[in-house]
């Protein structure tokens, strides 16, 4: 439930900051997305039915799934990237920012 | 060819441009090179074609992982065609770019070949989520081409290209996500035939396709194409026209083939999708004014006629829709090189400002009808026959409407291609309609004196022209391809040679 809340949070926070106009506030937009993204890779996971993979303490069928993991880890190096990208973009060419003065 | 060796397709590209961008030997090797990978990789394909023409499968376990657990990289029919025709656009964009030097650009050799690993790849997996990181190293190197070389505008463009693409992919990943959590896999051979089972699984691929259509440009989420293509470089743009959007198509064939298993409930959304864009595609090329803009809204058009072969979902239907995405890459990419060559030798490519190329330029002339003969359909060229056996499927099919729309908008393809053929191959020379008005439309791009004076080199013209011979020829010997594609249909109808191949039976 907590997961699916703040799935839900961040994807309407994504979603405000990407319709608005100025390049960075949409990187931002993006960003937040793509977490909200990954941490639904690793709800599909299953968190509510796995526990920590410590070896011991629960049997191993109860260990978290790794795949997702992964998954998350990949997703995030690529998104990275294309931020840091995107920025720059946003640094070079006109200034679009929407501040309402002027 | 041993199925170990198909991770070269992706390997040997991806080797060659991390030594180039490292090396960076003198210009004229770095421009050899960038066309050894895929000239190696046509050939190999070939070969793979031969080999795959009865509706043999080959698959390999990437690191020799357990069948079911591992990335596996498939070919059959299908993916070979695509294959052979990716290999293809890349050596003659690549031998475009060469000869209007746009590789002199750092890098500009490096990217292009990571774009040809990366579509290798996406074409060759088969695995979900592999499928989402090939389509991001193809997409990757794109963004540079994008915004490194093009007209004015071209960053503008580039932020609507990247903010839209990261966005499709992030719902390419959520649709991953969910397709895991109701599955447990996303091992292609895994999934086959779940989405039909269960409409949880099929929601969840649902939102994998909607990623696709994006990326496909299918109206109504096809405004990025037409904002974006114009702006970069002829030879990018034909490289792009002919890869990116196409590889979506392909994985849209794939998965609908594979984890739907054809399921006839949603393909009546595919008819009444595919057809708006095909009629709303080429109502947008009405409007426009520049030779491109007009072909990257026919694109739009046409990916509607390749994708109706998926909505059909017949033998025929398929078989049609396979043989017009081979088709459309090569003459897409052909009129892209032939008007790019015009833009590239006279600063323009706005209607207005040309005028009289037909005249001075007969090859040229030719080569630029012969393509927009075939997008529009006409015998003898490769398009006809595309045209023809996807209407028969319609009809087949008894998707009547779809039929009726597929004709309409033939004729209307047809008269703008007339369009750009009235603006830039016939009538006055520029130099006269200027000196007539005394308008200062000179001084701008070059002066209209150039535009009359300026002839395109044949080092320029070369690319282009091997394409439209190919689609000449393709029409002429239909026969071959619509084995090939009938095949490749027949591999999509029926999974269970694919499956025996990824899951060892």
């Amino acid at each position: 439930m907590t997961l699916a809340v703040t799935i839900a949070i961040m994807v309407a926070g994504g979603v405000y900051l990407m319709l608005q106009r100025g390049m960075v506030r949409i990187v931002l937009g993006l960003l937040l997305l793509g977490h909200a993204v990954n941490l639904l890779i690793m709800s599909a996971g299953g968190t509510f039915r796995r526990d920590q993979p410590l070896l011991g303490i629960n049997p191993p069928d109860w260990a978290a799934d790794p795949l997702p993991q992964a998954f998350v880890l990949t997703a995030i190096v690529i998104a990275f990237s294309i931020v840091i990208y995107m920025l720059t973009l946003a640094a070079s060419g006109s200034d679009d920012d929407t501040e309402d003065a002027s | 060819m041993n199925p170990a060796l198909l991770p070269l397709f992706v390997g040997v590209p991806l080797a060659v441009a991390g030594l180039m961008a490292v090396f960076t030997p003198p210009m004229w090797v770095r421009s050899t090179l960038m066309m050894v990978p895929s000239g190696l990789g046509l050939a190999a394909a070939s070969l793979l074609l031969w080999q795959t023409r009865d509706g043999q499968v080959l698959a390999h376990n990437v690191g020799l992982w357990q069948d079911g657990i591992s990335i596996p990289f498939v070919a059959d029919t299908f993916t070979a065609l695509m294959l052979w025709t990716t290999s293809l656009l890349v050596l003659v964009s690549a031998a475009f770019a060469a000869a209007v030097h746009d590789d002199q650009r750092p890098f500009f050799p490096s990217l292009v070949l990571v774009l040809y690993a990366g579509v290798s790849g996406a074409l060759l997996t088969g695995d979900l989520f592999n499928l989402f990181v090939f389509i991001e190293v193809m997409l990757l190197p794109s963004y540079g081409l994008l915004a490194m070389i093009g007209a004015l505008g071209r960053l503008r463009a580039g932020r609507i290209y990247v903010t839209v693409n990261l966005l499709t992919s992030t719902i390419f990943l959520a649709g991953v996500a969910l397709v895991y959590g109701a599955t447990g896999t996303v091992h292609l051979g895994e999934l086959a035939g779940q989405a039909a089972e269960s409409p949880v699984v099929a929601a969840g691929m649902g939102v994998v396709i909607l990623a696709l259509s994006i990326k496909a440009a299918v109206v109504p989420v096809h405004g990025w194409l037409a904002r974006t293509y114009p702006r970069a470089s002829p030879a990018v743009t034909a490289l792009f026209s002919g890869l990116h959007t196409k590889v979506a198509i392909y994985a849209i064939y794939r998965l609908y083939a594979l984890v739907f298993d054809g399921d006839s409930t949603y393909l009546w959304i595919g008819v009444l999708v595919f057809s708006a864009t095909m009629l709303i595609g080429v109502m947008g090329a009405v409007g426009e004014d520049t030779t491109r803009s007009i072909l990257v809204f026919h694109m739009i058009s046409q990916i509607g006629y390749i994708l109706l072969g998926v909505a059909l979902f017949t033998e025929i239907g398929l078989m049609a829709g396979i043989f017009y995405l081979i088709h459309h890459m090569i003459v897409k990419a052909s009129l892209f090189l032939s008007t790019g060559a015009i833009e590239h030798t006279h600063g323009t490519g706005a209607l207005d400002r040309l005028g009289g190329i037909a005249r001075r330029q007969p090859v040229l002339g030719l080569v630029f009808m012969g393509a927009a003969l075939s997008l529009a359909g006409l015998p003898p060229f490769s398009g006809f026959v595309a045209k023809l056996t996807l209407v028969i499927g319609a009809v087949d099919a008894q998707q009547w409407a779809a039929a009726a729309i597929m004709i309409v908008v033939s004729l209307i393809t047809l008269m703008s291609m007339l369009k750009i053929w009235g603006g830039v191959f016939w009538g006055k020379d520029p130099a006269h309609e200027a000196d007539h008005d005394g308008s200062g439309t000179t001084s701008a791009e070059g002066g209209t004196t150039t535009v009359t004076a300026a002839r395109v080199r044949p080092m320029v013209l070369m690319p282009g022209l091997i394409l439209t011979a190919t689609t000449l020829c393709i029409g002429l010997g239909a026969q071959v391809l619509l084995t090939l594609s009938a095949e490749a249909a027949q591999g999509l109808l029926d999974t269970s040679g694919y499956l025996e191949a990824v899951l060892g039976g």
